[in-house]
Parts: C-alpha cells; sequence; structure tokens
C-alpha cells in the first residue's frame, strides 16, 4: 500500500482561546513531501495544539494558512481535509469490531462491501492482525489497539497522517519495540506524517526531522543528531538529554576561557556566554595529570548499563559524568577530568 | 497478618439482622394480609385468592395502563431526551445551564404543582384531557431530566469526545456520528436511563394523581382506590399483584441492561 505523497506548509499559524490564552504563537513549518517530523516539547508547549490545528479540530486565528500540496485547506471542515489521525486513547469505537473500526472511514464514504472487505483485508495484512479481525477494542492488548488505529486512519487513504503521542499509552518495554515497528511501518507507507510527542527517543527513532517547542513557539527545527550535538538553545540542549552548566564568572568571560578544577579551557567563540553545557557522556576520566581539571568522585549510581558518577571540581558546580559499568572510579576518588573542546556547547545566554 | 475482615462482630451482626427484620416485616405482613380470610382474626381464618380475583376483576386495566405509559415514557425521554443530552454536554452556553436547571425543576417541585399547571394550560383541551396521553405527557416531564442527566454524563466524558473526533477526522457527518458511533458508545448510559425512567414512570402517584380521570388510572392510582374504599385485605391482595405482575418485568428489564452493559461497555 503506497499513499500520497503531499507537502505540508503552515504559515504564520497562531491559536488563541477564548479566554485569552496563547496556544500557539504564529509559526511557520514546512514538512516535505513523505517526511516524518515530530513535534517535541513538554506538556503545554503548544505541540498539540498544532497538530489539532492541522487537522481541522481547531481554527487556527486569522492570518495563518495551512496548505495540503497546492490546496489551501484553512477553511476547510475536519471531515474534509483528507487526514489521518492517531490519538493519544487511540479512541477506537467500542462498540465495533476491528474489521468495522477499520473500515469505517470507508463506510462514510459509501465505500460498496466488497471492496471495503479488500481494503480492510490489505490493512489487517499490513499491521499484523489477523485473526482478530473480529474481536472488540476491549478484548485487545496496546499494541494491537495502536495497529487498530493507525490503520482505520490510512484506511481512507489520507493525505496526511497525524499522530499524537501515539505511544503514550503503552509501557516502557513494549514502547521500545513497537515504535521502531511504527517508524519501519511509516516509511513503508511513504506518508507524510507529523507526529507528536515528549518523550525524545521516541522522536529520534521515528522522525526524520525534529521540531523542539517551547512555550508555545517552535525553537530549533533539525535532525535529531543535529539538535542533539549542536543544540540553538539551551532548552533543546536540555531537553534532548542531561547537560551539565559550567558557569564562567566576569574574569574567565574577558579572557574567553571557562575554569574547572584548577585549569582554565579556552573557549574564545562562545565569549559573550555565561555559561556553556556539556554532556554527560563528554567528560573523560582518567589519572591527575598535567592539562586535565582536578576532580573528586562524590557519588556513583550503578545503572546497569552505564554508571553515574556525581563530581566535583574545584570554581563549578558539582557535575555528572556518564561511564561505561567498567569504570574503576570509586567514590572519594581524585581523578582527573577532560573534555574535548568541540564538546563545549552554546547555552545561548549572555550575560547579564 | 491476621485480617481485620474475618474478625467476628456479633454486635454488628446482631444490628444487621435487626434492620433486615424490621424492613422485611411489612412485606410478609401485607403479602399475608392479602391472602387471608380476615385479617383481624390472621392465618387462623384461613387462606383465600378471592381478594386477588376481586383485584384482578376491578384493576386488571390499571396494570396495562402502567405498563404502557411505562414504555411510552420511555420512548418519549428517548427521542426528547438523548439528542437534548448530546447538545448539553457539547454546550458550554450559560443558556445551555440554565435549560438544564429548567428541565431539573419538575423533579424537585411536588408533582402536586406540576400536575395542576398542567391542568391549568391544556385541561380545556378536553379529548386530550381525558385520554392516557396527557397522564403520559406529565410522565414525560418528570422523568427526562433523569434520562438527560445520565446519558449527559456519559457524553461529556473525554474518551466521549475524542470519539467523536476520531469520527470527523474519517469523514463521518454529525447524522452518521451521532447514529453510528456517539449513540451506541454511550449505550449503557442510555439504557440505564430507561430502567430508570420505566421504574419512575411505573410508581409515579402525586402527579398521576392529579392528573387522572375515572376512566384514566394507572396501577398507583387504583391502589390509593383500593385503599380508601375497600377492605384492607383487597388493598393488600393489589400489593401483591403489583409485586407479582411489575417486579419479574423490572427484574428482566435489569437482567437485559446488565447484559447489554457486559456487552458494549468499554
Amino acid at each position: 500500500m503506497q499513499l500520497e505523497r503531499t507537502r505540508i506548509e503552515i504559515v504564520d499559524c497562531a491559536k488563541t482561546y477564548p479566554d485569552g490564552t496563547r496556544g500557539l504563537k504564529p509559526t511557520t513549518l514546512t514538512v516535505e513531501p513523505g517526511e516524518v517530523v515530530a513535534l517535541l516539547g513538554p506538556s503545554g508547549c503548544g505541540k498539540t495544539t498544532l497538530l489539532r490545528l492541522l487537522a481541522g479540530l481547531e481554527g487556527a486565528d486569522r492570518g495563518g494558512r495551512i496548505l495540503f500540496g497546492d490546496q489551501d485547506v484553512t477553511a476547510r471542515p475536519v471531515e474534509k481535509r483528507g487526514v489521518g489521525m492517531v490519538f493519544q486513547s487511540y479512541a477506537l469505537f467500542p462498540q465495533m469490531t476491528v474489521a468495522a473500526n477499520i473500515g469505517y472511514g470507508l463506510l462514510v464514504r459509501g465505500i460498496e462491501e466488497v471492496e471495503r472487505r479488500r481494503a480492510i483485508g490489505e490493512l489487517v495484512d499490513l499491521v499484523r492482525l489477523n485473526g482478530l479481525e473480529a474481536k472488540r477494542p476491549a478484548e485487545l492488548s496496546g499494541g494491537q489497539r495502536q495497529r487498530v488505529a493507525l490503520a482505520r486512519a490510512v484506511a481512507v487513504r489520507p493525505r496526511v497522517l497525524l499522530l499524537d503521542e501515539p505511544l503514550a499509552a503503552l509501557d516502557a518495554k513494549l514502547k521500545e519495540s513497537l515504535r521502531d515497528e511504527l517508524a519501519e511501518l511509516l516509511r513503508r507507507l511513504g506518508i507524510t506524517a507529523v507526529h507528536v510527542t515528549h518523550d525524545q527517543h521516541e522522536a529520534f527513532a521515528i522522525a526524520d526531522r525534529l521540531a523542539v517547542m517551547h512555550a508555545g513557539s517552535i525553537v530549533q527545527v533539525g535532525d535529531a543528531e543535529t539538535l542533539y550535538r549542536a543544540p540553538a538553545h539551551a532548552f533543546v540542549a536540555e531537553f534532548l538529554g542531561r547537560v551539565n552548566r559550567l558557569d564562567r564568572d566576569a574574569d574567565a568571560l574577558a579572557r574567553g576561557v571557562v575554569k574547572l578544577g584548577g585549569v582554565e579551557w579556552a573557549c574564545a567563540a562562545r565569549s559573550a556566554e555565561a555559561s556553556v553545557l556539556v554532556r554527560p557522556e563528554d567528560l573523560q576520566l582518567g589519572a591527575r595529570q598535567p592539562g586535565w581539571a582536578a576532580a573528586t568522585v562524590r557519588h556513583r549510581t550503578f545503572l546497569g548499563e552505564r554508571i553515574h558518577l556525581r563530581i566535583e571540581a574545584a570554581g563549578q558546580p558539582p557535575l555528572v559524568a556518564d561511564v561505561s559499568r567498567d569504570s574503576p572510579f570509586q567514590v572519594g576518588d581524585e581523578i582527573g577530568l577532560l573534555v574535548a573542546p568541540d564538546r563545549l556547547m552554546a547555552s545561548m545566554e549572555t550575560a547579564a | 497478618m491476621r485480617s481485620t475482615a474475618a474478625a467476628p462482630a456479633p454486635l454488628l451482626f446482631a444490628v444487621t439482622l435487626a434492620v433486615g427484620v424490621f424492613m422485611v416485616a411489612p412485606i410478609l405482613l401485607s403479602v399475608m394480609a392479602g391472602l387471608v380470610v380476615n385479617y383481624s382474626t390472621g392465618l387462623k381464618s384461613g387462606l383465600t385468592l378471592r381478594w386477588l380475583a376481586q383485584v384482578w376483576e376491578t384493576y386488571a386495566d390499571t396494570v396495562g395502563a402502567s405498563l404502557l405509559i411505562g414504555a411510552g415514557s420511555v420512548a418519549a425521554t428517548l427521542v426528547l431526551g438523548v439528542p437534548c443530552a448530546y447538545m448539553l454536554a457539547r454546550s458550554r452556553s450559560r443558556a445551555a445551564r440554565a435549560f438544564e436547571e429548567v428541565l431539573t425543576l419538575p423533579v424537585a417541585v411536588p408533582g402536586l404543582a406540576t400536575a395542576l399547571a398542567l391542568i391549568l394550560v391544556y385541561g380545556q383541551m378536553a379529548s386530550f384531557r381525558r385520554s392516557f396521553a396527557f397522564i403520559l405527557v406529565g410522565h414525560v416531564v418528570f422523568t427526562l431530566p433523569f434520562m438527560v442527566r445520565t446519558v449527559s454524563a456519559a457524553f461529556q466524558r473525554d474518551e466521549l469526545v475524542a470519539l467523536e473526533e476520531a469520527a470527523r477526522t474519517l469523514g463521518a457527518s454529525f447524522t452518521q456520528r451521532f447514529l453510528g458511533v456517539l449513540v451506541p458508545a454511550v449505550f449503557p448510559a442510555i439504557v440505564a436511563g430507561c430502567l430508570m425512567v420505566f421504574t419512575l414512570s411505573i410508581g409515579e402517584f402525586n402527579l398521576t394523581w392529579m392528573l387522572h380521570t375515572p376512566l384514566t388510572r394507572t396501577l398507583p392510582v387504583g391502589l390509593a382506590d383500593s385503599y380508601a374504599s375497600m377492605r384492607l385485605e383487597v388493598g393488600s391482595a393489589y400489593t401483591l399483584v403489583f409485586m407479582a405482575v411489575i417486579l419479574p418485568v423490572l427484574w428482566a428489564l435489569q437482567a437485559l441492561a446488565t447484559t447489554m452493559q457486559k456487552r458494549y461497555g468499554t
């Protein structure tokens, strides 16, 4: 089954609710044909609002435009917009069987029964629900319900697929296996999709590009690796993974360095920022040696595949280092600490 | 650890038993009164079915009338109440809240007052006034809020809002999603509402007593009539008829509702 590939253009779309709260600031985003874009952010950041604007379940403020391909769909009601949507709760029709759920969109379109059955059969194969056609949603597992919801959404051959936290209702183990399955299925369908989530790993696994959202606007758009390695904003760095913050005093700022445990590392390019960020896995630990910062291990947390060490070095707040489980360091060890210069990330916050 | 639930509580048991006996005794005595020849002499006077026969001869038509009006109330509250419940659940306007309050008034206002109002307005339309339809209208006014409240609460649940949105994204028109998705999804609540309406209609007395004519009597009105004008044994036999005819119907409906809810519940 191959679906139409449609470009989505969101132009200056904002959403103000009747009580005056701004759900979404004016936002512009383009999703290329066949691309999967994740809207990623904490709750209340406006990601669900943006998705509902795309679906047509909410109307954008005056001035905003939404285009599917060459067609302006801003004024089109949800029933006529040609979107498929997977809801967080799946919203499966409880009194209908799996087959009836999947075929509902075709039924209301007046597709005749023979054709409907053929399409349902194809979708049941696609999402591997064979043998469950006559079951009701209440009799299915969480993962099976999610697949029914997906099959129902794509059955009507939508131009755009919208996924609202599609894996949030599942437990952690299941989530991990299903996200790869979902990613693979979306690629096979080749459909343009927008995926809302607050889970960065889910976004990394499923989306081609991520739009990180914060307080009603998109902060940064890019592929997962770019965003993780070179965040343009401290919020992006912190939301996508853990970070340590290295503070810089006036002297350090003036001389373009960052001071830590008795050494100074140059970071001239970021001379205006009051702090720089470094990820826990980018801290190199070793024996005390010239040029390395002097530090002490204060706390050790064994996590199975990794170990987290809390480290203190003069002149900075405590840092967290993420090391392999074979790391020899114990609480109280005097160690050396090094960060490769290219692993220092900008915080984009200028000194007050 | 010892389970506290397993600990014997003789006092609690005694109280429960006493309350149980206190409540069951009137039912048993009433049944007995309907079957003995003379209540004042008690069982010694012998058992008879004479009173039952007399009740059936005089009041059989009230049983049918009550069942029909009950069914009519269910039908009318379904047609009026379910769409109304949907509108009230989806509207956040002040007018809708005010309407809901007005709708609930007949539950608080004494039935006699509601009945008087109906008579004042429609009393002159003689053929309507003399028909069972007049009583049916009274029952619908009284039972409608129970149907609307029950079903409206179900329509308001977040999952119902999501179901409707899902149906909309799939292209369903309002009629298609209302009849095909929403009504089936709140079906258990509708069944519960029907049961409540039927039960209330069957037992309704206040309103009905004011609205009835000698030719339009329901079972509770007949019961009052028999208590007022005939021997105590006849009145008790009437209670027996009520229990023998109405209770099985209610139980059957209850069982049906439970099965439905099991089958369609989420």
